[in-house]
């Protein structure tokens, strides 16, 4: 089994994930460099929005491999996240072959015909170089951990019926948390740790610009400047970068290439939700009321 | 020092802070260390973070102990070497790197006030360097230097974003005085007792100001957790009850044998909550913070009332729904507008909770949880332990979360041991264990 082997150093992370338009952090792109030399799954913690999902994805872009993604949510089990046995096909195939006695038929339908592969099981199979991701574990029942720990421990996987299916090259492994619970400790101990957070201003100005290209540098330095003021407010729920670029986006639509009271107050359904938060916000920001 | 002891330095000062780190986190840092080397210091710090922690809440003592571990340079700065250094001079300087957003000179200057200003007693004391810099009076200056913006939209940030910057200068004073504190008078020393421990592992009736306010920014990240987690839990509360009618309708489609299992979807109705809240000085922090929480967990309940005590019993459910937007001036405002006290200041349990009885006893009734805020120090009085035993009677739940540790319970004018005859008393000593109950205890 050969470990993923796709970067040369923590420069080229950061180059050839730029290249597929996914802006890492010095700390982002060290730690995918190392879970990349070590061969070790990256848990990725962080609020909503900052772009986790993505970079599993800008890594599959990045080293052209294919991406398999485990979408996780509350009652995913073993028949979804690793295998299941194709019952319909196995019940035609017992049908069709009346004739036969059950022990040839049984042999004939516990082969990897009449197995569907789901995606833990899709990674480790196949010659190609692959980006397996486990988006949102936390929303999984605590069940699945220990699936996973299997999985992610040595790379293989034993199907009662069929024998031990062992990874040939292991997958480049992303999980991502937004942390609404703990996961436990086994599964942490497992995987590197990287938590995202919002970017830093600069970057976050880039990603703006990346994503937006016409959106000007003073504007882009602006909404990122209003969206910096309120994360540091305690709303419900912060804005995040994927709103701060639908925020450009509109912007954009709407022709402006300053802000003012009104283009802030009008647009600010784009960044901030609860109704809660958008009173705060216009509170805290002086926005004068429409027609004054 | 070598590389290794380093790192055996790093981990253990870690494993001093609480933060469970076992050999092979150790042996992954010193493969980070490996593939990484020393080179840049920014990456080694972000490599071996990913190796060692397992939660972002680690991280703040992590940061710190990496600092004194693999400090930023040797000595004073270079700077603060051959230049004179007055008052004035760091000051202005301060104002203009504050005012251009300068990271690195306000960096530079941090080195120098510490140089310069924060000697103290053999070593070096950021409280020192700051009482004298007083960077928090510059603001003003900064926001003249910097021309109040352009007249745009976004010069109305100006003033919060500069107390920031204020904020990551003092901080910055704080790690130069933990490496040269280090140099001068050894590592062991600073990593034992110059790290502050993680947020959530502050003691509640200790924390300082600068704490508390770091506590309730938490409060909402927070509440975002335990929601998703109570929410899971009435989900999974409620599977497990087979609806029989639908399972065989579904049986249909699999020649009527059950295999997809429709389950009973019961809506319950979302509990009730009283929260009674000992507000007197001494544990105002911990109950502050804890009514703020369920506040931000209102969703959670069909209805929530807060009554605040010392000896009097008063309800201030109004103040903390609107004191939510503004956290900081909750506990002014409860104790200007509510009548909590009508003696001398002191919590008097006993009279409180027959004051409660007397005005309050149809707030408790079969769908409510109770949770009790307080320390039980009742200052000697009567603890009335059958009037809150009638008092809870009707509850569905009741629990009584006490700041102080365990140990202390039977201690001084303690009544904990006794009210915990009455009522289960658990140790809720920091965030960590508030979440930790909130998350068991709160009812779904
Ligand atoms: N560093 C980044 N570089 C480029 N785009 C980013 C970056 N961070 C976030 N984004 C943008 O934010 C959006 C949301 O990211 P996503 O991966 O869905 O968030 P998460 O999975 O963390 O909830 C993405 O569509 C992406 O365009
Ligand atoms: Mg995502």
């Amino acid at each position: 089994m050969t470990e993923s082997g796709f970067f040369a150093s923590v420069d080229d992370v950061v180059d050839r994930l730029a290249a597929r338009g996914y802006l890492a952090s010095a700390a982002v792109a060290t730690t995918v460099f190392l879970a990349d030399r070590l061969g070790r799954p990256l848990l990725v913690e962080g609020p909503a929005g900052v772009g986790k999902t993505e970079l599993a994805r800008a890594v599959s872009a990045a080293t052209g491999s294919r991406l398999v993604r485990l979408q996780c949510y509350e009652g995913v089990d073993e028949a979804r996240a690793l295998y299941e046995w194709n019952h319909a096909k196995q019940l035609l195939r017992i049908t069709a072959g009346r004739d036969e006695g059950w022990e040839a038929a049984r042999a004939d339908i516990f082969t990897e015909e009449f197995l569907l592969a789901r995606p833990l099981l899709t990674a480790i199979t196949g010659d190609e170089p692959t980006v397996l991701l486990v988006d949102e574990v936390d929303k999984a029942d605590v069940e699945v951990e220990g699936l996973l720990l299997e999985v992610l421990g040595d790379f293989q996987v034993t199907v009662p019926e069929l024998g031990t299916i062992v990874a040939k090259r292991k997958p480049f492994t992303v999980l991502t948390s937004n942390a609404t619970r703990d996961l436990s400790d086994a599964l942490r101990r497992r995987c590197l740790f990287l938590h995202i957070d919002f970017p830093d201003a600069e970057l976050e100005q880039r990603i703006v610009r990346t994503k937006v290209p016409g959106v000007d540098e003073a504007l882009a330095a602006s909404l990122v400047r209003v969206v910096g003021a309120l994360r540091a407010m305690e709303l419900r729920k912060a804005p995040s970068v994927a709103e701060t670029v639908d925020w450009a986006r509109t912007l954009l639509a709407l022709g402006a290439d300053t802000l003012d009271d009104d283009l802030v107050r009008q647009s600010l359904g784009v960044i901030v939700k609860h109704q809660d938060d958008v009173t705060r916000v216009r509170d805290r920001l002086n926005l004068s009321e429409a027609g004054r | 020092m070598s590389l290794p002891s380093r790192l055996v330095e790093l981990v253990s000062a870690l494993r001093g802070h609480g933060v469970a780190v076992g050999s092979s986190e150790t042996v992954d840092a010193a493969a980070v260390a490996g593939v990484l080397g020393l080179a840049d210091r920014e990456r080694l710090r972000a490599g071996l973070a990913a190796a060692l922690l397992r939660g972002e809440g680690q991280r703040p003592v992590f940061d710190a102990v990496f600092d004194v571990c693999f400090p930023l340079g040797v000595g004073s700065p270079e700077l603060a070497r051959d230049q004179d250094w007055d008052l004035d001079r760091l000051r202005d300087e301060l104002v203009a790197a504050l005012a251009d957003d300068d990271g690195d000179a306000v960096g530079r200057l941090a080195g120098i006030a510490v140089e310069a200003f924060g000697r103290y007693g053999g070593g070096f004391s950021a409280y020192e360097a700051l009482e004298r810099v007083r960077p928090q009076t510059l603001v003003a200056r900064v926001l003249a230097e910097s021309g109040g913006g352009g007249g745009g939209f976004t010069d109305r940030l100006e003033r919060d974003e500069v107390r920031r910057r204020v904020e990551s200068f003092r901080e910055a004073v704080r790690t130069e005085a933990r490496r040269r504190t280090a140099e001068a008078r050894g590592r062991q020393r600073v990593l034992e007792h110059a790290v502050a421990p993680s947020a959530d592992r502050v003691d509640f009736l200790v924390a300082n100001r600068k704490q508390l306010a770091e506590l309730r920014r938490a409060v909402q990240p927070l509440a975002r957790k335990l929601a998703t987690r109570l929410a899971a839990r009435r989900r999974r509360a409620n599977r497990g009850h087979i609806d029989i009618r639908r399972t065989l309708r579904r049986s249909l489609s699999t020649g009527g044998v059950p295999i997809h299992l429709a389950h009973r979807r019961r809506s319950p109705a979302r509990p009730e909550i009283v929260l009674v809240c000992d507000l007197s000085g001494s544990v105002a922090g911990f109950a502050n913070f804890t009514m703020l929480l369920v506040q931000a967990l209102r969703d959670q309940f069909s209805k929530i009332r807060v009554f605040g005590f010392i000896d009097t019993v008063d309800e201030i459910t109004h103040l903390v729904h609107t004191g939510a937007a503004n956290p900081d001036s909750l506990g002014a405002r409860v104790h200007s507008e509510a009548t909590l006290s009508t003696w001398d200041g002191h919590s008097d349990y006993g009279r409180a909770f027959r004051h409660f009885a007397a005005h309050h006893a149809d707030a408790i009734g079969p769908r409510t949880s109770v949770l009790i805020l307080g320390d039980a120090r009742t200052n000697g009085a009567d603890p009335e332990l059958a009037v809150l035993r009638d008092l809870l009677a009707p509850a569905r739940h009741a629990h009584w979360l006490n700041p102080e540790r365990t140990a202390l319970w039977s201690t001084g004018d303690s009544e904990a041991d006794r009210y915990a005859t009455v009522v289960p008393m658990h140790e809720c000593r920091n965030t960590r264990q508030l979440t930790t109950l909130v998350g068991k205890l709160l009812p779904t």
